[in-house]
Protein backbone atom coordinates (compact mmCIF):
# COMPACT_ATOMS: atom_id res chain seq x y z
CA UNK A 1 0.00 0.00 0.00
CA UNK A 2 1.10 3.57 -0.61
CA UNK A 3 1.60 6.14 2.10
CA UNK A 4 -1.38 8.38 2.81
CA UNK A 5 0.58 11.63 2.63
CA UNK A 6 3.09 11.78 -0.15
CA UNK A 7 4.44 15.17 -1.22
CA UNK A 8 2.64 14.91 -4.54
CA UNK A 9 -0.67 14.22 -2.88
CA UNK A 10 -0.18 17.15 -0.51
CA UNK A 11 0.57 19.47 -3.42
CA UNK A 12 -2.43 18.23 -5.35
CA UNK A 13 -4.69 18.76 -2.36
CA UNK A 14 -3.39 22.29 -1.78
CA UNK A 15 -3.78 23.20 -5.43
CA UNK A 16 -7.29 21.86 -5.66
CA UNK A 17 -8.46 23.18 -2.31
CA UNK A 18 -7.60 26.82 -3.09
CA UNK A 19 -10.54 27.45 -5.43
CA UNK A 20 -12.85 25.63 -3.02
CA UNK A 21 -11.77 27.93 -0.20
CA UNK A 22 -12.24 30.94 -2.49
CA UNK A 23 -15.80 29.86 -3.26
CA UNK A 24 -16.51 29.25 0.39
CA UNK A 25 -15.05 32.61 1.33
CA UNK A 26 -17.26 34.35 -1.22
CA UNK A 27 -20.35 32.76 0.32
CA UNK A 28 -19.27 33.54 3.87
CA UNK A 29 -18.29 37.17 3.48
CA UNK A 30 -21.15 39.60 4.11
CA UNK A 31 -19.07 42.53 2.88
CA UNK A 32 -20.22 43.74 -0.56
CA UNK A 33 -16.83 45.27 -1.32
CA UNK A 34 -14.97 42.01 -0.72
CA UNK A 35 -17.51 40.14 -2.84
CA UNK A 36 -17.00 42.66 -5.64
CA UNK A 37 -13.23 42.32 -5.39
CA UNK A 38 -13.49 38.52 -5.58
CA UNK A 39 -15.76 38.68 -8.61
CA UNK A 40 -13.37 41.10 -10.24
CA UNK A 41 -10.38 38.78 -9.75
CA UNK A 42 -10.88 37.59 -13.34
CA UNK A 43 -10.35 41.08 -14.76
CA UNK A 44 -7.38 41.62 -12.42
CA UNK A 45 -5.76 38.38 -13.64
CA UNK A 46 -6.55 38.98 -17.32
CA UNK A 47 -5.05 42.48 -17.27
CA UNK A 48 -1.87 41.25 -15.60
CA UNK A 49 -1.67 38.33 -18.02
CA UNK A 50 -1.96 40.83 -20.91
CA UNK A 51 1.00 42.73 -19.44
CA UNK A 52 3.03 39.50 -19.42
CA UNK A 53 1.97 37.84 -22.66
CA UNK A 54 1.61 39.63 -25.95
CA UNK A 55 1.82 43.30 -24.94
CA UNK A 56 2.54 44.14 -28.58
CA UNK A 57 0.74 41.29 -30.33
CA UNK A 58 -1.32 42.48 -33.29
CA UNK A 59 -5.05 42.01 -33.70
CA UNK A 60 -6.05 40.04 -36.78
CA UNK A 61 -6.49 42.11 -39.94
CA UNK A 62 -9.01 40.90 -42.51
CA UNK A 63 -9.41 41.09 -46.28
CA UNK A 64 -11.77 43.54 -48.04
CA UNK A 65 -14.18 40.68 -48.85
CA UNK A 66 -14.56 39.93 -45.12
CA UNK A 67 -16.11 43.35 -44.37
CA UNK A 68 -19.65 43.21 -42.90
CA UNK A 69 -22.23 44.22 -45.53
CA UNK A 70 -23.87 46.40 -42.88
CA UNK A 71 -21.95 47.61 -39.82
CA UNK A 72 -24.36 47.74 -36.91
CA UNK A 73 -24.38 51.04 -34.99
CA UNK A 74 -24.50 51.09 -31.23
CA UNK A 75 -24.62 53.58 -28.38
CA UNK A 76 -25.03 57.25 -29.30
CA UNK A 77 -25.55 57.89 -33.01
CA UNK A 78 -26.09 61.68 -32.88
CA UNK A 79 -24.59 63.86 -30.13
CA UNK A 80 -26.69 66.72 -28.79
CA UNK A 81 -23.87 68.88 -27.42
CA UNK A 82 -23.58 72.42 -28.84
CA UNK A 83 -19.94 72.45 -29.89
CA UNK A 84 -20.17 69.20 -31.82
CA UNK A 85 -23.36 70.33 -33.62
CA UNK A 86 -21.76 73.65 -34.54
CA UNK A 87 -18.73 71.77 -35.90
CA UNK A 88 -20.94 69.31 -37.78
CA UNK A 89 -22.67 72.21 -39.60
CA UNK A 90 -19.31 73.22 -41.10
CA UNK A 91 -18.49 69.69 -42.15
CA UNK A 92 -16.13 69.58 -39.13
CA UNK A 93 -13.93 72.32 -40.58
CA UNK A 94 -14.17 74.18 -37.26
CA UNK A 95 -13.63 70.99 -35.23
CA UNK A 96 -10.47 70.98 -33.15
CA UNK A 97 -9.00 68.04 -31.29
CA UNK A 98 -7.52 69.32 -28.07
CA UNK A 99 -4.61 67.31 -26.66
CA UNK A 100 -3.53 68.27 -23.13
CA UNK A 101 -3.01 67.06 -19.56
CA UNK A 102 0.33 65.45 -18.67
CA UNK A 103 1.98 66.54 -21.91
CA UNK A 104 4.95 68.81 -22.64
CA UNK A 105 3.29 70.95 -25.30
CA UNK A 106 -0.52 71.00 -25.27
CA UNK A 107 -1.77 71.36 -28.81
CA UNK A 108 -4.92 71.23 -30.88
CA UNK A 109 -5.31 69.63 -34.26
CA UNK A 110 -7.80 70.40 -37.01
CA UNK A 111 -9.25 67.55 -39.05
CA UNK A 112 -7.14 68.68 -42.04
CA UNK A 113 -4.00 68.59 -39.89
CA UNK A 114 -4.81 65.05 -38.70
CA UNK A 115 -5.46 63.91 -42.26
CA UNK A 116 -2.10 65.34 -43.34
CA UNK A 117 -0.24 63.03 -40.91
CA UNK A 118 0.89 59.57 -42.06
CA UNK A 119 -2.21 57.38 -41.81
CA UNK A 120 -2.81 53.71 -41.20
CA UNK A 121 -5.61 51.67 -42.77
CA UNK A 122 -6.70 48.40 -41.18
CA UNK A 123 -9.58 45.97 -41.62
CA UNK A 124 -10.45 44.73 -38.16
CA UNK A 125 -13.23 43.12 -36.18
CA UNK A 126 -15.33 45.08 -33.72
CA UNK A 127 -16.61 42.90 -30.85
CA UNK A 128 -19.45 44.20 -28.72
CA UNK A 129 -19.58 43.18 -25.06
CA UNK A 130 -23.07 41.82 -25.85
CA UNK A 131 -21.61 39.18 -28.15
CA UNK A 132 -22.00 40.37 -31.76
CA UNK A 133 -19.15 41.26 -34.14
CA UNK A 134 -18.82 43.41 -37.25
CA UNK A 135 -15.84 43.86 -39.56
CA UNK A 136 -14.93 47.24 -40.99
CA UNK A 137 -12.06 49.10 -42.57
CA UNK A 138 -10.65 51.99 -40.56
CA UNK A 139 -8.29 54.75 -41.66
CA UNK A 140 -6.69 57.11 -39.19
CA UNK A 141 -3.65 58.52 -37.46
CA UNK A 142 -1.77 56.25 -35.10
CA UNK A 143 -2.37 57.61 -31.60
CA UNK A 144 1.36 57.17 -30.96
CA UNK A 145 2.27 59.85 -33.52
CA UNK A 146 -0.03 62.40 -31.84
CA UNK A 147 1.35 61.49 -28.41
CA UNK A 148 4.93 61.77 -29.68
CA UNK A 149 4.16 65.20 -31.17
CA UNK A 150 2.91 66.62 -27.86
CA UNK A 151 5.33 64.56 -25.73
CA UNK A 152 4.10 62.82 -22.57
CA UNK A 153 5.48 63.85 -19.18
CA UNK A 154 7.09 61.18 -17.02
CA UNK A 155 4.07 60.76 -14.78
CA UNK A 156 1.56 60.16 -17.60
CA UNK A 157 0.03 56.68 -17.22
CA UNK A 158 -3.31 56.71 -19.05
CA UNK A 159 -4.79 58.40 -22.10
CA UNK A 160 -8.36 59.67 -21.66
CA UNK A 161 -10.76 60.34 -24.55
CA UNK A 162 -13.47 62.93 -23.93
CA UNK A 163 -16.42 62.62 -26.27
CA UNK A 164 -19.26 64.82 -27.53
CA UNK A 165 -22.01 62.31 -26.76
CA UNK A 166 -23.72 62.11 -23.42
CA UNK A 167 -26.50 60.16 -21.73
CA UNK A 168 -28.48 62.28 -19.29
CA UNK A 169 -25.81 64.42 -17.70
CA UNK A 170 -23.05 61.82 -18.15
CA UNK A 171 -20.43 62.61 -20.74
CA UNK A 172 -19.02 59.63 -22.62
CA UNK A 173 -15.33 59.09 -21.98
CA UNK A 174 -12.90 56.21 -22.08
CA UNK A 175 -9.33 55.56 -21.00
CA UNK A 176 -6.56 53.16 -21.99
CA UNK A 177 -3.09 52.50 -20.65
CA UNK A 178 0.14 53.38 -22.44
CA UNK A 179 0.70 49.85 -23.77
CA UNK A 180 -2.51 50.12 -25.78
CA UNK A 181 -2.01 53.84 -26.50
CA UNK A 182 1.32 53.20 -28.25
CA UNK A 183 0.18 49.94 -29.91
CA UNK A 184 0.64 50.23 -33.70
CA UNK A 185 -3.01 49.39 -34.42
CA UNK A 186 -4.39 51.99 -32.00
CA UNK A 187 -5.56 54.82 -34.25
CA UNK A 188 -7.79 57.87 -34.25
CA UNK A 189 -9.97 56.87 -37.19
CA UNK A 190 -11.47 59.55 -39.44
CA UNK A 191 -12.27 57.15 -42.27
CA UNK A 192 -14.42 54.03 -42.46
CA UNK A 193 -14.79 51.64 -45.41
CA UNK A 194 -13.04 54.11 -47.71
CA UNK A 195 -15.16 57.14 -46.81
CA UNK A 196 -15.27 59.82 -44.15
CA UNK A 197 -16.30 58.37 -40.80
CA UNK A 198 -20.13 58.47 -40.80
CA UNK A 199 -21.86 60.43 -38.03
CA UNK A 200 -23.49 57.31 -36.52
CA UNK A 201 -20.04 55.73 -36.18
CA UNK A 202 -18.51 58.72 -34.37
CA UNK A 203 -17.63 61.51 -36.82
CA UNK A 204 -15.29 63.20 -37.21
CA UNK A 205 -12.89 60.91 -35.31
CA UNK A 206 -13.18 57.88 -33.07
CA UNK A 207 -10.76 55.61 -31.26
CA UNK A 208 -9.88 52.14 -32.55
CA UNK A 209 -8.14 50.11 -29.87
CA UNK A 210 -8.31 46.75 -31.59
CA UNK A 211 -7.57 44.34 -28.75
CA UNK A 212 -10.47 45.48 -26.60
CA UNK A 213 -14.28 45.35 -26.74
CA UNK A 214 -16.62 47.83 -28.43
CA UNK A 215 -17.36 50.17 -25.54
CA UNK A 216 -13.66 51.14 -25.40
CA UNK A 217 -13.86 52.45 -29.01
CA UNK A 218 -14.86 56.01 -28.01
CA UNK A 219 -16.75 57.96 -30.70
CA UNK A 220 -17.12 61.73 -31.35
CA UNK A 221 -13.77 62.55 -29.70
CA UNK A 222 -13.30 66.23 -28.75
CA UNK A 223 -10.33 66.08 -26.41
CA UNK A 224 -7.50 63.77 -25.49
CA UNK A 225 -6.06 64.09 -22.01
CA UNK A 226 -3.00 62.36 -20.56
CA UNK A 227 -3.38 61.62 -16.84
CA UNK A 228 -1.45 59.84 -14.13
CA UNK A 229 -4.63 58.34 -12.64
CA UNK A 230 -8.29 58.27 -13.64
CA UNK A 231 -9.62 58.11 -10.09
CA UNK A 232 -10.58 61.80 -10.11
CA UNK A 233 -12.52 61.55 -13.38
CA UNK A 234 -16.22 60.74 -13.59
CA UNK A 235 -17.03 58.07 -11.04
CA UNK A 236 -13.38 57.05 -10.92
CA UNK A 237 -13.55 53.79 -12.88
CA UNK A 238 -11.96 55.05 -16.07
CA UNK A 239 -14.89 55.14 -18.49
CA UNK A 240 -18.57 55.72 -19.14
CA UNK A 241 -19.73 52.09 -18.99
CA UNK A 242 -17.20 51.32 -16.27
CA UNK A 243 -18.85 54.03 -14.11
CA UNK A 244 -22.48 53.44 -15.06
CA UNK A 245 -22.69 49.73 -15.77
CA UNK A 246 -19.89 48.29 -13.66
CA UNK A 247 -18.18 46.95 -16.80
CA UNK A 248 -14.48 46.03 -16.81
CA UNK A 249 -11.98 48.82 -17.42
CA UNK A 250 -9.70 46.26 -19.08
CA UNK A 251 -11.97 44.93 -21.82
CA UNK A 252 -9.61 42.51 -23.56
CA UNK A 253 -11.74 39.46 -22.67
CA UNK B 1 6.48 -2.52 1.06
CA UNK B 2 4.29 -5.49 1.41
CA UNK B 3 5.09 -8.74 -0.34
CA UNK B 4 1.79 -10.37 0.49
CA UNK B 5 -0.36 -10.45 -2.64
CA UNK B 6 -3.46 -8.31 -2.30
CA UNK B 7 -6.50 -10.58 -2.53
CA UNK B 8 -8.82 -9.81 -5.41
CA UNK B 9 -11.89 -8.00 -4.04
CA UNK B 10 -15.19 -9.83 -4.20
CA UNK B 11 -18.84 -8.81 -4.35
CA UNK B 12 -19.94 -7.10 -1.13
CA UNK B 13 -16.46 -5.76 -0.32
CA UNK B 14 -15.82 -2.08 0.36
CA UNK B 15 -13.06 -0.87 -1.93
CA UNK B 16 -11.28 2.44 -2.41
CA UNK B 17 -12.51 3.58 -5.80
CA UNK B 18 -11.67 7.28 -6.28
CA UNK B 19 -8.50 9.14 -5.40
CA UNK B 20 -8.63 12.27 -3.24
CA UNK B 21 -7.59 14.45 -6.20
CA UNK B 22 -10.37 12.99 -8.37
CA UNK B 23 -12.99 13.57 -5.70
CA UNK B 24 -11.87 17.13 -4.97
CA UNK B 25 -11.79 18.16 -8.62
CA UNK B 26 -15.12 16.43 -9.26
CA UNK B 27 -16.95 18.55 -6.69
CA UNK B 28 -15.06 21.77 -7.43
CA UNK B 29 -15.77 21.49 -11.13
CA UNK B 30 -19.39 20.58 -10.42
CA UNK B 31 -19.74 23.87 -8.53
CA UNK B 32 -17.84 25.81 -11.21
CA UNK B 33 -20.02 24.25 -13.93
CA UNK B 34 -23.20 25.53 -12.28
CA UNK B 35 -21.73 29.05 -12.07
CA UNK B 36 -20.44 28.92 -15.66
CA UNK B 37 -23.67 27.57 -17.15
CA UNK B 38 -25.96 30.02 -15.37
CA UNK B 39 -23.79 33.11 -15.91
CA UNK B 40 -23.23 31.97 -19.51
CA UNK B 41 -26.98 31.92 -20.13
CA UNK B 42 -27.23 35.49 -18.80
CA UNK B 43 -24.43 36.57 -21.17
CA UNK B 44 -26.25 34.83 -24.04
CA UNK B 45 -29.40 36.79 -23.14
CA UNK B 46 -27.54 40.02 -24.03
CA UNK B 47 -27.56 38.93 -27.68
CA UNK B 48 -29.68 35.79 -28.16
CA UNK B 49 -28.60 35.13 -31.75
CA UNK B 50 -25.87 32.81 -33.07
CA UNK B 51 -23.93 33.06 -36.32
CA UNK B 52 -21.30 31.22 -38.34
CA UNK B 53 -18.11 32.92 -39.53
CA UNK B 54 -16.02 35.86 -38.35
CA UNK B 55 -18.71 38.51 -37.99
CA UNK B 56 -22.38 38.45 -37.08
CA UNK B 57 -24.73 41.12 -35.77
CA UNK B 58 -28.41 42.05 -36.09
CA UNK B 59 -28.31 42.81 -39.86
CA UNK B 60 -26.70 39.41 -40.57
CA UNK B 61 -28.53 36.06 -40.80
CA UNK B 62 -28.50 34.06 -37.54
CA UNK B 63 -28.77 30.26 -37.56
CA UNK B 64 -30.28 30.27 -34.07
CA UNK B 65 -32.40 32.93 -32.47
CA UNK B 66 -34.50 33.20 -29.33
CA UNK B 67 -36.96 36.04 -29.21
CA UNK B 68 -40.48 37.24 -28.54
CA UNK B 69 -43.35 38.48 -30.66
CA UNK B 70 -45.89 40.20 -28.40
CA UNK B 71 -46.38 37.69 -25.57
CA UNK B 72 -45.18 34.63 -27.44
CA UNK B 73 -41.64 33.36 -27.05
CA UNK B 74 -39.97 31.51 -29.88
CA UNK B 75 -36.84 29.54 -30.64
CA UNK B 76 -35.78 29.50 -34.28
CA UNK B 77 -33.13 27.09 -35.54
CA UNK B 78 -32.49 27.50 -39.25
CA UNK B 79 -35.91 27.54 -40.86
CA UNK B 80 -37.73 25.76 -38.02
CA UNK B 81 -39.52 27.87 -35.47
CA UNK B 82 -40.87 26.58 -32.16
CA UNK B 83 -43.25 28.27 -29.77
CA UNK B 84 -41.43 28.24 -26.44
CA UNK B 85 -43.62 30.61 -24.43
CA UNK B 86 -43.09 30.04 -20.70
CA UNK B 87 -39.50 28.89 -21.11
CA UNK B 88 -37.57 30.63 -23.91
CA UNK B 89 -38.29 34.15 -25.15
CA UNK B 90 -41.11 34.85 -22.72
CA UNK B 91 -41.18 33.39 -19.23
CA UNK B 92 -42.57 33.94 -15.76
CA UNK B 93 -40.44 36.28 -13.68
CA UNK B 94 -40.23 36.83 -9.97
CA UNK B 95 -41.99 40.20 -10.13
CA UNK B 96 -43.80 40.06 -13.45
CA UNK B 97 -45.84 37.29 -15.09
CA UNK B 98 -44.37 37.79 -18.57
CA UNK B 99 -40.70 38.66 -18.86
CA UNK B 100 -39.24 39.00 -22.33
CA UNK B 101 -35.81 37.45 -22.25
CA UNK B 102 -34.16 34.48 -23.96
CA UNK B 103 -33.50 32.25 -20.93
CA UNK B 104 -35.76 32.56 -17.88
CA UNK B 105 -34.76 34.20 -14.59
CA UNK B 106 -34.47 30.90 -12.71
CA UNK B 107 -31.79 29.68 -15.12
CA UNK B 108 -29.45 32.68 -15.09
CA UNK B 109 -26.85 34.18 -12.77
CA UNK B 110 -27.72 36.81 -11.68
CA UNK B 111 -31.42 36.24 -12.25
CA UNK B 112 -32.07 39.86 -13.24
CA UNK B 113 -30.64 41.21 -16.49
CA UNK B 114 -27.08 42.23 -15.60
CA UNK B 115 -24.47 41.59 -18.26
CA UNK B 116 -21.52 43.05 -16.36
CA UNK B 117 -22.13 41.01 -13.19
CA UNK B 118 -22.66 37.83 -15.26
CA UNK B 119 -19.36 38.55 -17.01
CA UNK B 120 -17.60 39.00 -13.66
CA UNK B 121 -18.83 35.58 -12.51
CA UNK B 122 -18.12 33.89 -15.83
CA UNK B 123 -14.67 35.36 -16.47
CA UNK B 124 -13.38 34.95 -12.89
CA UNK B 125 -14.51 31.33 -12.61
CA UNK B 126 -13.17 30.71 -16.12
CA UNK B 127 -9.66 31.30 -14.76
CA UNK B 128 -10.20 28.82 -11.92
CA UNK B 129 -11.71 26.28 -14.30
CA UNK B 130 -9.03 26.60 -16.98
CA UNK B 131 -6.10 26.43 -14.55
CA UNK B 132 -7.75 23.65 -12.54
CA UNK B 133 -8.52 21.61 -15.66
CA UNK B 134 -4.96 21.98 -16.88
CA UNK B 135 -3.57 21.06 -13.45
CA UNK B 136 -5.89 18.08 -12.95
CA UNK B 137 -5.34 16.94 -16.54
CA UNK B 138 -1.56 16.84 -16.13
CA UNK B 139 -1.89 15.20 -12.71
CA UNK B 140 -4.22 12.54 -14.14
CA UNK B 141 -1.73 11.63 -16.83
CA UNK B 142 1.09 11.28 -14.29
CA UNK B 143 -0.77 9.57 -11.45
CA UNK B 144 -2.15 6.90 -13.77
CA UNK B 145 -5.81 8.01 -13.60
CA UNK B 146 -6.01 8.31 -17.39
CA UNK B 147 -4.11 5.10 -18.17
CA UNK B 148 -5.64 2.88 -15.49
CA UNK B 149 -9.21 4.17 -15.27
CA UNK B 150 -10.06 5.92 -18.53
CA UNK B 151 -8.11 4.51 -21.48
CA UNK B 152 -9.93 1.41 -22.79
CA UNK B 153 -7.94 -1.83 -23.04
CA UNK B 154 -7.27 -3.23 -26.47
CA UNK B 155 -9.57 -6.14 -25.65
CA UNK B 156 -12.41 -3.73 -24.91
CA UNK B 157 -12.18 -1.93 -28.20
CA UNK B 158 -13.78 -4.64 -30.31
CA UNK B 159 -17.08 -4.19 -32.08
CA UNK B 160 -18.64 -7.20 -30.36
CA UNK B 161 -17.59 -6.08 -26.89
CA UNK B 162 -18.92 -2.55 -27.40
CA UNK B 163 -22.22 -3.90 -28.79
CA UNK B 164 -22.59 -6.21 -25.80
CA UNK B 165 -21.97 -3.32 -23.42
CA UNK B 166 -24.57 -1.22 -25.22
CA UNK B 167 -27.07 -4.07 -24.82
CA UNK B 168 -26.29 -4.32 -21.08
CA UNK B 169 -26.84 -0.58 -20.71
CA UNK B 170 -30.16 -0.63 -22.53
CA UNK B 171 -31.37 -3.56 -20.41
CA UNK B 172 -30.05 -1.92 -17.21
CA UNK B 173 -28.00 -5.06 -16.60
CA UNK B 174 -25.35 -4.08 -14.07
CA UNK B 175 -22.00 -5.74 -13.59
CA UNK B 176 -21.51 -7.34 -10.22
CA UNK B 177 -18.65 -8.52 -8.09
CA UNK B 178 -15.15 -7.38 -8.96
CA UNK B 179 -16.19 -6.38 -12.49
CA UNK B 180 -18.01 -3.35 -11.05
CA UNK B 181 -14.76 -1.91 -9.72
CA UNK B 182 -13.59 -0.62 -13.09
CA UNK B 183 -15.40 1.52 -15.61
CA UNK B 184 -16.82 -0.42 -18.54
CA UNK B 185 -15.80 0.56 -22.05
CA UNK B 186 -18.79 2.84 -22.61
CA UNK B 187 -18.11 4.74 -19.39
CA UNK B 188 -14.44 5.04 -20.32
CA UNK B 189 -15.23 6.45 -23.76
CA UNK B 190 -17.90 8.74 -22.31
CA UNK B 191 -15.65 10.24 -19.62
CA UNK B 192 -12.66 10.37 -21.94
CA UNK B 193 -14.71 12.16 -24.59
CA UNK B 194 -16.03 14.71 -22.13
CA UNK B 195 -12.77 15.41 -20.30
CA UNK B 196 -10.44 15.13 -23.27
CA UNK B 197 -12.73 16.49 -25.99
CA UNK B 198 -15.75 18.46 -24.89
CA UNK B 199 -14.17 20.39 -22.02
CA UNK B 200 -11.08 21.48 -24.03
CA UNK B 201 -13.43 22.60 -26.85
CA UNK B 202 -15.46 24.57 -24.31
CA UNK B 203 -12.38 26.29 -22.86
CA UNK B 204 -10.70 27.00 -26.21
CA UNK B 205 -13.86 28.29 -27.92
CA UNK B 206 -14.39 30.56 -24.91
CA UNK B 207 -10.85 31.91 -25.20
CA UNK B 208 -11.40 32.52 -28.93
CA UNK B 209 -14.03 35.15 -28.11
CA UNK B 210 -11.43 37.36 -26.38
CA UNK B 211 -9.88 40.09 -28.56
CA UNK B 212 -6.67 39.92 -26.50
CA UNK B 213 -6.39 36.13 -26.90
CA UNK B 214 -7.09 36.56 -30.64
CA UNK B 215 -4.00 38.76 -30.86
CA UNK B 216 -1.69 36.33 -29.06
CA UNK B 217 -3.18 33.12 -30.52
CA UNK B 218 -4.72 33.93 -33.91
CA UNK B 219 -4.64 30.20 -34.78
CA UNK B 220 -7.64 29.76 -32.49
CA UNK B 221 -9.71 31.89 -34.89
CA UNK B 222 -8.74 29.53 -37.71
CA UNK B 223 -9.36 26.44 -35.58
CA UNK B 224 -12.98 27.42 -34.88
CA UNK B 225 -13.64 29.22 -38.16
CA UNK B 226 -13.94 32.76 -36.81
CA UNK B 227 -15.12 34.47 -33.64
CA UNK B 228 -18.86 34.08 -34.24
CA UNK B 229 -18.39 30.38 -35.08
CA UNK B 230 -16.45 30.02 -31.83
CA UNK B 231 -19.37 31.64 -29.99
CA UNK B 232 -21.80 29.17 -31.63
CA UNK B 233 -19.54 26.20 -30.82
CA UNK B 234 -19.14 27.45 -27.22
CA UNK B 235 -22.95 27.46 -26.89
CA UNK B 236 -23.35 24.00 -28.49
CA UNK B 237 -20.58 22.57 -26.26
CA UNK B 238 -22.26 24.05 -23.18
CA UNK B 239 -25.52 22.42 -24.28
CA UNK B 240 -23.65 19.11 -24.66
CA UNK B 241 -22.30 19.52 -21.11
CA UNK B 242 -25.87 19.91 -19.83
CA UNK B 243 -26.78 16.66 -21.63
CA UNK B 244 -23.71 14.96 -20.15
CA UNK B 245 -24.66 16.07 -16.63
CA UNK B 246 -28.23 14.80 -17.15
CA UNK B 247 -27.06 11.36 -18.36
CA UNK B 248 -24.44 11.22 -15.59
CA UNK B 249 -27.07 11.94 -12.91
CA UNK B 250 -29.51 9.38 -14.36
CA UNK B 251 -26.76 6.73 -14.26
CA UNK B 252 -25.95 7.61 -10.64
CA UNK B 253 -29.62 7.21 -9.71
CA UNK B 254 -29.90 3.95 -11.65
CA UNK B 255 -26.82 2.44 -10.01
CA UNK B 256 -27.55 3.18 -6.38
CA UNK B 257 -27.19 6.85 -5.47
CA UNK B 258 -26.01 6.12 -1.92
CA UNK B 259 -23.09 3.93 -2.95
CA UNK B 260 -22.16 6.20 -5.87
CA UNK B 261 -22.30 9.39 -3.79
CA UNK B 262 -20.29 7.76 -0.99
CA UNK B 263 -17.59 6.72 -3.43
CA UNK B 264 -17.27 10.23 -4.83
CA UNK B 265 -17.23 11.82 -1.35
CA UNK B 266 -15.23 9.34 0.76
CA UNK B 267 -13.71 7.24 -1.99
CA UNK B 268 -15.23 3.99 -0.66
CA UNK B 269 -17.41 1.96 -2.97
CA UNK B 270 -19.21 -1.28 -2.11
CA UNK B 271 -18.98 -3.82 -4.87
CA UNK B 272 -22.40 -5.26 -5.70
CA UNK B 273 -22.95 -8.81 -4.47
CA UNK B 274 -22.71 -11.61 -7.00
CA UNK B 275 -26.24 -12.67 -7.73
CA UNK B 276 -26.89 -16.39 -7.83
CA UNK B 277 -28.35 -17.50 -11.08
Amino acid sequence: MTKAFTRRRLLATAGLATPALLLGYYGKTPDKKTQQALLRSGEWLSFRARNLIGRNALAREYEPEDISPEFRTNGATLPKTQQWNADAKTGFQTWKLQVDGKVNTPQSFSLAQLKALPARTQITRHDCVEGWSAIGQWTGVPLSSILKTVGLTDDARYIVFWCADEMGSWQYYESIDLIDAFHPQTILAFGMNGQNLPVEHGAPARLRVERQLGYKQAKFIMRIEAVSSFEQLGDGKGGFWEDLGNYEWYAGI
Amino acid sequence: MSTVPIPRPRGGDLIKRHKLSTRLWHWISAAIMIVMLMSGLMIFNAHPRLYWGSYGANPDPAWLEIGAVKDDGYLRIGESEFNTTGFLGVSKGRWRPNVKRAFPEWATLPSNYDLSVARHWHLSFAWVFAIGTLFFGILSVFNGHVRRDLLPHKSEMTFIHICRQCKHHIMFKRPNGAAARDYNVLQKLFYLGVSGGLIPVLILSGLTMSPWINAIAPWLLDLFGGRQSARSIHFIAAFAIVLFIAIHLIMVLANGPFNEMRSMITGWFRLPKVRNK
